[in-house]
């Protein structure tokens, strides 16, 4: 139904993911790995791949749909790079979703609120998904 | 130096075929933490009505990458990858990626526009297989920062 609201999902981010997702993905710039890079470009440290951020809220998504090729459309502005620290904790990303419209060729719209550290990370993040 | 508005429409040529792997959208399941069996065993995606493993929706980032560097090795564009941060990213699908897939993109430029000092260029790759096949469409818009 229009106006529904999503089970809000988290996501754990650590240092060791972005280096997982570094090598499977196949973008190895330093700013996602390297603190030194980070400060050097004005980062206040190493930052989650923006598609890194974008994956963990197509995850969210799919488990809504309740398919893994339920996406028919999927976009996101990056507005804010997700920090992630050097220890075990490292960040949360938290992705909460609203149903915003439902047609009846089976689709819907959603409109998803991504965060970390309690600010918004992505901008403009919308899915439409083919229900069962 | 801002970017070149006359290479608005601007198609490159198709990149080389991409061979996606089972055990690569394995990988990459993995590494984005997608459980979902489909992404790992070919019997459950079968089930699911797709002839082997299916990746997750970001997964054409991968594959579309031959097709961005072919705008940052474009002298003539004059892209200075080191000021550039990425914007925006949407994807629209035909289906989901398949292992098995070859898939080759064409990347075009859709719009540059300059505003407050910074460069925005979008552009559209669309993802094929070789034999022509849509899989999916992917458009990014990269921010280009200004110098100073």
């Amino acid at each position: 139904m229009a106006g529904d609201e999503l089970s809000t999902q988290t996501y754990r981010v650590t240092r060791a993911d972005l280096v997982r997702y570094a090598g499977a993905a196949g973008d190895f710039n330093p700013i996602h790995w390297s603190d030194r890079v980070a400060g050097t470009v004005g980062l206040p440290g190493v930052i989650a791949h923006g598609m890194f951020t974008m994956a963990l809220a197509g995850r969210a998504v799919t488990t809504w749909a309740g398919r893994p090729d339920a996406v028919v459309e999927y976009g996101v502005r990056f507005t804010r790079p997700v920090v992630v620290p050097d220890d075990e904790e490292g960040t949360d990303v938290t992705v909460a979703g609203v149903v915003k419209e439902r047609s009846a060729d089976g689709l819907a719209q959603l409109e998803l609120t991504v965060t970390a550290g309690g600010e918004r990370v992505l901008a403009q993040a919308r899915a439409t998904v083919r229900l069962p | 130096m801002p970017l070149d508005p006359s290479f608005v429409g601007r198609e490159y040529p198709p990149t080389a075929p991409y061979q996606v792997g089972r055990e690569k959208i394995r990988e990459f399941a993995t590494a984005i933490g997608a459980t979902d069996a489909a992404h790992h065993d070919p019997a459950a995606a079968r089930e699911l009505g797709h002839p082997d493993v299916i990746a997750p929706p970001t997964f054409p980032v991968v594959v579309t990458w031959a097709a961005t560097q072919q705008l940052i090795n474009d002298p003539a564009l004059g892209l200075d990858f080191s000021r550039v941060v990425h914007g925006d990213q949407r994807f629209a699908y035909t289906r989901p990626v398949v292992a098995g897939d070859e898939l080759v993109c064409v990347n075009t430029v859709e719009q540059i526009i300059a505003r407050a000092g910074n460069d925005f260029i979008t552009t559209r790759t669309d993802v094929r297989t070789v034999d022509g096949e849509p899989v999916a469409t992917a458009w990014a818009r990269l921010v280009v920062r200004g110098e100073g």
